[in-house]
């Protein structure tokens, strides 16, 4: 349960309209408001009814506003990791079901997550208290290639679904060939007939749409026509996981093919395409440590990816290194930084690019007036490992640095003979 | 009598008769030749041969290089600003602050830049489960019983994993290869130098003992509990688990005292034969015997607790708990029973007894006064050990946990080279050591860090600034990338 910091703010827990929030302003803090840039200096933000409302320097405080200092301190917008299970998994083997796997079930194109998502998991108050406030979350394996809609989630105890169908999730990798027979060759034919059919079903129903108006109206599409259809018609991307360069290869040919919208996910050798990932305008949400041959579909990875494809004018997006440490998320940025990306790149690959790649633009990812307050006061550096936040808001309300985790340590801090008594 | 050939550390390097023989050759010592009554017609002594895999490593070539201007942790817990560390010969010749360059020294300006001692990672499975992981390279648990103390890791050991080089990049100069926790006792460990080699022989640390593999918990239970071993494996639980390590003890107890009982017995001049080698037991002995060190994947703190009584019952030393995710419950027990803990910084969740992992484990143990070691167990964690050791360091001291970088160093050397038995020779920065240094482009304790030069015996086998003279391993060598900076 939410522990809040003052009575008002308990009030508005009683109450989960946003429009309890508390009014807080953060002084005095160095900002950076656009990701890795527009850094404001003695920077007053101020937060009413969940939203970011002003960003200015050395703006003064309205009456009312609860104040956390942030003099000394950097503040940044909450991070995002961009590719995680959160929500959907809790103790991955052998602790009970798993709903991001579902390995008896093919064709679930229209099925959302969102209905398996749990935002008691532990592992959720463990990941925003280090900074991370959102995250993407899906299916990671089925019967087939399909994965399903994927969401976008806050790391709140409540209103935690940012975006429900925010992409249909496709598995274009060994492990999904495998599944569908056993060869690439078949994965992919699989794939462009599937949207063949749909297409011509789509089209054939926006004929039938002039003809009669109410004969569409009677028939409501599927799910999976309804995911399709959004694909086909740009309102929602796809999030392809290829990881070979010549798998990337036949990627772009389908995007151009179906013109539909791509965010291509996993990338191990993605940044040897990356001017023509560039061109075709596909986004790349990659793990910036993997840098192994750890199969024949990555034998070209490297931590110098996301600099490289940076520098092409690829945007960018960081997986984390599992989901109990999505967290690491932002451990994984300073990797890629150390690796030849520019800092303010890897701030961006934190939040205004995940935005961005999965359609929050408009809420979410910069500091500034209309946004959903997700921010963090940090001690240092946020991207440095020895860094750690002070103070996390997620749409506004302040979540106490207080997880599962902290909880045994301060029980175990001075050990004692049964350290269940101490409560 | 006690005889001295079996109580002899065999594996470490001996006069080279000693190391030449197969595993049965038949030997007679001049101590031997003196206790026996002349009247009595002996058959010759049977000894066993403890290295039959010798070492084969040399090292690299190297020249005198000194170090200058640099921040120096010398690994035991000393910070020296503006220091220089001189390297010849292969060892650390003087570390100190006014130290004079030999003639055809190499010098390096180190202003801005710190020098530690190479890491080492007790923890480590490349070579055994390399890259690329597929099913053909699967080559870490020997899952056939749940006791496979005659499995030895060196046996696996692909020394053309692209690992190792990643792993120099990282700083790492030596590392333990561990098989993998499926078993009860998974196998003999080999520790390495990080120097790749045409054949594991050619990697293993000269001197350095053997290592036993043991496992707690979840992972045996699961893999002999479901059935897809036969029904008639066990164990199935806890329970099963324990008597399981302990009815390899008694076993293992019962086949020393047969060897016990035959060098008595030739000693007071019968002639007699000797047991029967038991491969299983060999190991399992050795570790009785004080000769090989057991390091035992635990992860709660129950577990551990249950096995530091196993080890009194059967009088051995538990030298480490890998993993220990629980060891901050219980580092006072671990500190008065003198066993390590090798740990991540943050790694938890995954599975069920792995879920009270925290993130000041490390600290706590620390502070407790027990042996904490930073440890991998992955091929991707070994190249950034400075990392997570700063995440320790860095939530310690939010708990309260006062600890210097130069202390916090100690969990990445010194620490591991004791819990490996190669304290003598590496893991500090002292005159006499072995050169296994690590010039870092600044404070490791940065994400944004990287190791400059990686030396191990005083020659460089990881040179940032020339990627064209890294090593690239044969299995890269013609495929995509091949030679890229990683």
């Amino acid at each position: 349960m939410r522990k809040l910091i003052s009575s008002l703010a308990l009030a508005a827990a009683a109450f989960t309209s946003p429009a309890f929030a508390e009014d807080i302003a953060i002084t005095g803090g160095r900002a950076f408001t656009n990701g890795g840039s527009g850094e404001v200096e003695n920077a007053t933000i101020l937060v009413s009814d969940g939203k970011i409302t002003s960003v200015t320097s050395g703006g003064s405080v309205p009456d009312g506003y609860r104040v956390i200092d942030a003099s000394g301190k950097w503040v940044t917008a909450g991070f995002m990791a961009a590719d995680t299970t959160l929500g959907l998994s809790e103790v991955a083997l052998s602790g009970g079901i798993v709903d991001s796997s579902a390995p008896r079930e093919k064709n679930v194109i229209g099925i959302s997550v969102v209905p398996a998502y749990n935002p008691a998991s532990a592992f959720i108050a463990n990941t925003r208290i280090e900074g991370v406030t959102r995250a993407m979350t899906r299916m990671t394996n089925t019967g087939d290639m399909w994965l399903g809609l994927g969401a976008i989630v806050k790391m709140s105890d409540d209103d935690a679904i940012a975006a429900e169908k925010a992409f249909l999730a496709i598995d274009l990798d060994e492990g999904a060939a495998t599944e569908v027979g056993g060869s690439r060759a078949i994965l992919w034919h699989k794939l462009n007939e599937k949207f063949d059919a749909a297409k011509t079903k789509m089209d054939k129903a926006a004929e039938s749409d002039d003809d009669d108006n109410k004969k569409k109206d009677a028939k409501k599409p599927s799910a999976e026509d309804a995911a399709m259809n959004a694909v086909l018609s740009g309102d929602m991307p796809i999030y392809a996981i290829v990881n070979r360069k010549a798998d990337i290869e036949q990627l772009i040919a389908f995007k151009n093919r179906f013109g539909v919208n791509v965010i291509l996910g996993g990338a191990g050798e993605a940044w040897m395409l990356a001017d023509a990932l560039a061109a075709a305008g596909i986004p790349v949400v990659l793990d910036p440590s993997a840098n192994l041959p750890g199969n024949f579909d990555v034998l070209g990875r490297t931590s110098a990816a996301a600099g490289r494809l940076h520098a092409a004018g690829v945007k960018v997006a960081f997986i984390p290194p599992g989901t109990p440490n999505a967290r690491l998320v932002v451990q994984n940025a300073g990797i890629a930084v150390s690796m030849g990306m520019p800092w303010e790149a890897a701030m961006d690959a934190l939040t205004v690019n995940p935005a961005e790649i999965f359609g929050l633009a408009d809420s979410y990812g910069k500091l500034a007036d209309g946004m959903d307050a997700d921010i963090v006061v940090w001690d240092g550096d946020p991207i440095e490992v020895m860094s750690s936040p002070d103070a996390v808001l997620i749409a506004g309300d302040e979540y106490p640095l207080v997880s599962r985790q902290t909880k045994l340590r301060d029980r175990y801090k001075d050990l004692d003979r049964s350290p269940a008594f101490d409560r | 009598m006690t005889m001295t050939m079996l109580s002899a550390r065999g594996h470490r390097p001996r006069a080279a008769g000693w190391l030449k023989r197969a595993a049965t050759t038949v030997a007679a010592s001049a101590l031997l030749a003196a206790c026996t009554p002349s009247d009595t017609e002996q058959g010759e002594f049977v000894d066993i041969n403890r290295d039959p895999f010798p070492s084969s490593y040399t090292p690299l070539p190297s020249s005198a290089t000194l170090i200058t201007g640099a921040t120096v942790l010398d690994g035991k817990g000393g910070m020296i600003e503006g220091g220089s560390v001189l390297m010849e010969g292969g060892k650390v010749v003087a570390v100190g602050t006014d130290i004079s360059a030999p003639d055809g020294a190499t010098v390096i300006d180190a202003a801005g830049r710190w020098v530690t001692p190479g890491i080492i990672d007790v923890h480590s499975h490349l070579g055994v489960y390399p890259s690329p992981g597929v099913q053909s390279h699967s080559d870490g648990n020997e899952v056939g019983d749940p006791v496979t103390a005659d499995a030895w890791a060196e046996h696996a050991l692909w020394p053309q994993d692209p690992g190792f080089i990643r792993a120099a990049a990282g700083g790492i100069t030596s590392l333990q290869l561990l098989p993998g926790s499926a078993n009860l006792v998974g196998g003999r460990s080999v520790t390495i130098k990080n120097v790749p080699g045409r054949v594991a022989q050619d990697m293993k640390f000269p001197g350095a003992p053997y290592g036993m593999k043991m496992a707690c918990g979840e992972n045996p239970k699961r893999v002999y509990g479901d059935g897809s071993r036969g029904g008639d494996f066990r164990p199935h639980t806890r329970m099963g688990n324990v008597a399981g390590y302990r009815q390899a003890w008694a076993d293992a107890q019962d086949y020393q005292r047969q060897w016990d009982k035959y060098e008595r017995d030739y000693a007071a001049g019968k002639d007699v034969l000797p047991p029967k080698r038991d491969l299983n037991l060999d190991t399992l002995a050795g570790v009785l015997r004080g000769d090989i060190l057991v390091h035992m994947h635990c992860y709660r703190a129950d577990d551990m607790g249950q096995m530091l009584d196993v080890m009194k019952e059967f009088n051995y030393q538990i030298t480490s708990f890998q993993h220990a995710t629980e060891s901050y419950k219980i580092a006072d027990k671990l500190a008065e029973n003198n066993v390590c803990s090798a740990m991540w910084a943050d790694w938890y969740g995954f599975k069920m007894e792995a879920y009270d992992g925290i993130r000041e484990n490390i600290p706590f143990v620390h502070k407790a006064g027990a042996c904490a070691i930073v440890h991998s167990d992955s091929a991707s964690g070994i190249q950034r050990l400075n990392q997570e050791a700063a995440k320790a360091l860095a939530d310690g001291r939010k708990a309260g946990v006062d600890i210097s970088k130069a202390e916090a160093w100690i969990w990445l050397s010194q620490n591991p080279a004791k819990s490996l038995g190669i304290d003598a020779m590496t893991g500090t920065l002292e005159a006499g050591k072995d050169a296994d240094v690590v010039l870092w482009s600044g404070d490791p304790f940065s994400v944004y860090s990287k190791a400059d030069l990686t030396f191990v015996d005083g020659a460089v086998i990881f040179d940032r600034a020339n990627p064209d003279s890294n090593p690239v391993m044969d299995f890269e060598l013609g495929q995509p990338a091949e030679g890229d900076v990683k």
